[in-house]
């Protein structure tokens, strides 16, 4: 990573969920690390996601969701980022998610999936680790 | 960060987890090696503590506690369709719980129907999905009503739901004089910490009291609401903050019924409260007692207060979620045990007890039992429950309610210096101190200061995965091809008038339960008469995280 350049990420609360507790947290951890975040704020449609990383050029989008529509909503944000060529965004996904799930979230476009027990610390690293290097 | 041990691994250079320098509580308050009478000087019994079912409450509401009657065995149960719910409401009843707590769906919380667009991926997911009066009339079918209470957690739409339980009761012959449970119905802790909100603070503020002043007046044996500390403990508030912010929501509900012209002796009897039940036994407990030592203060001296019912803090607790792991979930019943009886100790009327999956997904039959008979076994097994405040008269147990109690008034003072709840609520305030503590709290796990056994110590090298509940997502379907059914068998013109009279009331300060309950009749939908209200309220947007 250039010095000077600071990643970006967007911490996203999707659908009706609205506990944010880890949101913040992981949104908090990033900033201490030194990143770039904005954080979407609570109840945003995959729409709404999808055009705040456009706009706000991220190179990561963390996804915190624990209501259980994750098959639904996370595939469905991954297609529209793809629709907008951000595909070499990286996504992230915090939350409530079986492991059952993972693969078929893996295939849709996310990189990893932090369940509950993850650490901060783990998060940034992976962020840092797997962001696209600039051109 | 140091990763988790294996068993029997030593950390290199720094051993295995080794006492702490110093104790606190899970909190952070301060604990000495060493309590004795020292440490109560001036303490005077009939103050400080009162029997129990005496003024200040201190050792519990009743004389006989559990003695006299156990606390009301209530599981919070709620997936899929009504249909599937009822079976796990009747499922429950016959393995021996005494009353009912409905957890609805999100879309049904925020005021969608299963058919919105908004509901898409969420109908049924982390509760059940009502979206009208035939959908409660399915969930409650076959249900003793008259015999259990039933709790309905549902906050923003709260007046609605409670309405379509009110007239499928009603429809059943049920007396509404006779009938009893609770609603949520606390809009407050929303904006604090649940954030399930739809409408902006004033307008809400307005139905929670309209539906306290209807419940009154014709449900004499309902709670129309639960004030709660629990997802406030949940966001990762500290003891006393979920202490000191739920009975200052309490203050706040007190203060805006009165002024809607109701004396206080009128409806603070059923007043109810809801708490959460951590891990640190002793620090639960603290708080249970001082949560009743402050009440009956308040009622008595700062509302003036004169029938003691008024007096009592009347309360459910659910055991913690957010201390349950996704690791190793067997050790879940171990937390969920030791969290229970501390509410046991503490003496609530009512308790929930989470399931060892609880990490992963909705109680399975099998764990929602298991978690059933964690409060059966202490219930006659353990003897806990033939004994009343039996912690009273601890050094420390006294000691530390003593403290909690100070601390809990440290943040009205602060809270009444901001201007009341909703002023701090639109300053932030609590949702920062909640917010800080959450922070403090995972740097402290991540830094094993606290340690989390199977997750930042004795971890597994492969976790074994239990069975969990998987949603069907045709229970979406089924939903709305029931809505569409519904839409052509009523009558569609009487439902547009009940609801455009809904409209023009909310325009007005008349009290709007009456007017809800005809768009109830008519079957008028969840989402329909939400819409109404939306349009009139406004929707609200919570300030921007930092």
């Amino acid at each position: 990573m250039m010095p000077d350049r600071r990643i970006r990420v967007l911490v996203a609360k999707p659908g009706l969920d609205g506990h944010d507790r880890g949101a913040k947290i992981v949104a908090r951890a990033l900033r201490d690390a030194g990143m770039e975040v904005i954080y979407t704020g609570l109840r945003q449609t995959p729409e709404q996601i999808a055009v705040a990383a456009l706009q706000e050029d991220v190179d990561a989008i963390g996804i915190s969701i624990l209501s259980g529509a994750h098959n639904t909503i996370v595939p469905r944000i991954c297609q529209l980022l793809h629709a907008e060529g951000m595909q070499d965004v990286l996504v992230i996904v915090g939350g409530i998610i079986p492991d059952e799930d993972i693969p078929k979230l893996k295939e849709a476009g996310v990189s990893a999936v932090f369940q509950p027990g993850a650490s901060t610390e783990k998060i940034v690293e992976f962020i840092r680790s797997h962001v696209r290097q600039p051109a | 960060m140091q990763k988790a041990l294996k068993p029997g691994e030593r950390n290199p250079g720094k051993g295995l987890p080794g006492r702490p320098e110093k104790f606190t509580t899970l909190s952070g308050v301060p604990v000495e090696t060493l309590y004795t009478e020292a440490d109560l000087k001036g303490f005077a019994y009939s103050r400080d503590l009162g029997d129990p079912g005496e003024f200040p409450f201190t050792r519990g509401i009743h004389s006989t506690m559990y003695q006299g009657k156990l606390w009301t065995m209530r599981q919070f149960s709620g997936f899929g369709s009504p249909g599937d719910t009822n079976r796990r409401l009747h499922y429950l009843l016959a393995q021996g719980q005494t009353g009912l707590s409905i957890a609805f769906d999100l879309p049904t919380l925020m005021g969608y129907d299963a058919d919105h667009s908004l509901a898409e991926g969420e109908v049924g997911k982390c509760g059940v999905a009502v979206s009208s009066l035939a959908d409660m009339e399915t969930l409650l079918a076959g249900l003793p009503l008259e015999q259990v209470t039933t709790s309905m957690t549902i906050n923003s739409p709260a007046a609605i739901v409670w309405a379509m339980y009110l007239v499928a009761a009603e429809k059943n012959g049920a007396d509404w004089k006779k009938l009893s449970g609770t609603t949520q119905n606390d809009i407050l802790k929303e904006y604090i910490a649940q954030k399930e909100y739809i409408f902006p603070p004033a307008p809400s503020m307005r139905l929670v009291v309209d539906s306290i002043v209807f419940s009154a007046r014709e449900t004499p044996r309902w709670n129309p609401i639960s004030i709660s500390g629990y997802h406030i403990r949940e966001a990762g508030s500290t003891a006393v903050q979920e202490l000191a912010f739920t009975l200052r929501d309490g203050i706040e509900y007190v203060e805006w019924v009165r002024r809607a012209g109701l004396a206080v002796d009128d409806f603070a009897p059923r007043l109810s409260f809801f708490f959460n039940s951590h891990n640190d036994l002793f620090e639960e407990v603290a708080k249970f007692r001082a949560a009743r030592k402050i009440w009956a203060r308040v009622m008595r001296e700062r509302f003036g207060a004169r029938d003691p019912r008024s007096w009592r803090c009347r309360f459910h607790t659910q055991t913690a979620g957010c201390s349950l792991t996704a690791q190793q979930p067997y050790n879940n019943m171990v937390r969920t045990t030791i969290q229970a009886l501390a509410g046991v100790l503490g003496g609530s009327q009512s308790l929930h007890t989470n399931s060892l999956d609880e990490a992963w997904a909705l109680p399975t039959e099998q764990t929602a039992t298991l978690a059933l008979r964690t409060q059966q076994v202490i219930a006659h097994e353990s003897g806990v429950a033939g004994r009343v405040d039996p912690l009273a008269g601890s050094y420390f147990v006294e000691k530390l309610t003593l403290e909690t109690e100070r601390a809990c008034y440290k943040y009205f003072e602060k809270i009444d210096a901001l201007g009341g709840m909703v002023a701090a609520i639109e300053e932030g305030f609590p949702q920062r101190e909640i917010h800080e503590a959450a922070y403090a709290y995972q740097k402290d796990v991540e830094r094993r200061g606290k340690i989390i056994v199977g997750v930042n110590a004795f971890a597994s090298e492969e976790e074994r995965p239990v069975d969990i509940l998987v949603i069907d997502e045709n229970v979406a379907k089924h939903q709305r091809q029931k809505l569409m059914e519904l839409k052509k068998t009523r009558d569609n013109a009487g439902v547009q008038s009940t609801l455009e009279t809904l409209g023009g009331a909310a325009s007005t300060d008349r009290n709007l339960m009456p007017y809800i309950l005809e768009c109830v009749r008519s079957y008028a939908t969840l989402g329909e008469m939400c819409e109404v209200l939306r349009r009139v309220f406004g929707i609200y947007e919570e300030p921007a995280f930092r």
